[in-house]
Formats: C-alpha cells, structure tokens, sequence
C-alpha cells in the first residue's frame, strides 16, 4: 500500500490525458499512485463516469486521490463519480481547480513528498498564470 | 539541536531552474526537516525550497547563483545535499 496520495488525470481526449500522465511519470518518478482516463466509449473526444470511476480507483491511496480534470464535463462527471464511491472514500477525494497538465505535475511533486491530501490540492490550486 | 547553514551554488543546467529541475530540487528539500529557502543574493528575497510552484515562479537563469539558508536539526546536511544535486546538474544519485 502506498502512502502517498494518489493523481488522477481526466481530459477528454486520451492523448492529452496519457501526454499529462507521462509528464507526472518523467518529471516526479514512480512514488506517487497514478491513473488516466480520457475518450469516448466510441473513440473521440468524451468523459465517462465509469472510467474516470475506474481510474480513481487504480490510483487509490488511504492517503487520499487528487483528481486534474480539463473542461465542463470532465469536472461535473468526476463529482458522479467521486459520489459512486464508498461513504468512506468520498471524503478522500478532491478535485483540483487547476489546469491540467501543470496541475498534475505540481499535485504529484507535493504527494510524492509524503504530503497530505490538503496540501496536495492546495500546491496544485496555487499555481495561477503569471 | 537547531542550526542553521549557508551556501552558495552557481546553475549550470542548461535551462535553469525549468521544470525538471525545480521537481529534484523541492523533492530533496522535503525529504530534509529544516526549513530550508534560496535567494539570488544572501539579503534574499527568500523562496521556500518545499514549494514548488513558489521555486519555479523563479525562473531562475542557468548561471544564476543560489544562495541557500536553512535552519533545523538538519541544516548543514540539507544544504550540502542541495548543493551537491545543482552541482551534478539536477541528476538523480545513482
């Protein structure tokens, strides 16, 4: 079991969301509980609740998930998801209001530190355009 | 015991303090208990090492110098180790 809090990155398009995921793989290492989700069932552009369910999952840390979400739809339906899991899981998960890619690159350097679930969110909240 | 230490190291990293380096050097700060900043100069202005989006917002040349400070039970050993990753240009310790 990993003890450090998990990322999870949600685009609707797999290769921005793959693209994210290994920028987090190359720059931070492997301590940090990481999953993707992107795409339609079909193929194209699209959010599922299953997947992005799936992959909180994938990346579950007793320490907690922090989700990187990219536009509308994959915000609204990684708060379903996030309602689909156990009581005691929900409260265990966040959604960050951060831009994706730099977001999720922050998000796993504090939790690769050990951090908290807060601090995780709030070091990828605070980075804003200059 | 509480100590504090001082160093100084020049970037060499082609690209300076990017994103890259700027992750090795706040994943080392943390793993050390003293509250470690840098500064461009020794009168600062101070960044915290543990925050890595206060040390990108740097951006921080290569040819920059870093100066660092830390205070805690593990000063000395945090700085030397920090200056010991810019010197080997920001490589993980094999």
């Amino acid at each position: 079991m990993n003890a450090n809090v998990g990322i999870v990155i949600v685009s609707h398009s797999p290769d921005v969301a793959r693209g994210a995921a290994d920028m987090v793989r190359q720059m931070v290492g492997d301590d940090v509980p990481l999953a993707w989700c992107g795409g339609a069932p079909g193929g194209g552009l699209g959010t599922n609740v299953e997947e992005i369910l799936a992959a909180i999952n994938r990346a579950w840390s007793d320490a907690g998930v922090a989700v990187l979400v990219d536009l509308g739809g994959a915000e609204t339906n990684s708060e379903m998801a996030i309602e689909l899991l156990p009581d005691s899981r929900q409260t265990r998960v966040v959604v960050c209001n951060a831009p994706i890619v730099e977001g999720a690159v922050m998000a796993a350097t504090e939790a690769s530190a050990g951090s908290s679930l807060e601090e995780v969110r709030r070091t990828a909240e605070e980075l804003k355009p200059a | 015991m509480t100590q504090n230490a001082k160093g100084v190291v020049r970037v060499l990293h082609e690209v300076g303090l990017h994103a890259r380096p700027s992750v090795r050097l706040t994943q080392l700060a943390k793993s050390f208990s003293s509250r470690i900043e840098f500064g461009p100069s020794d009168e600062g202005p101070w960044t915290d090492v543990k925050s890595i989006v206060k040390v990108m917002k740097t951006k921080t040349p290569k040819d920059a110098l870093l100066h660092f400070r830390a205070e805690g039970t593990d000063a000395q050993a945090a700085v030397s180790a920090l200056i010991a990753l810019v010197e080997r240009d920001f490589e993980t310790e094999t």
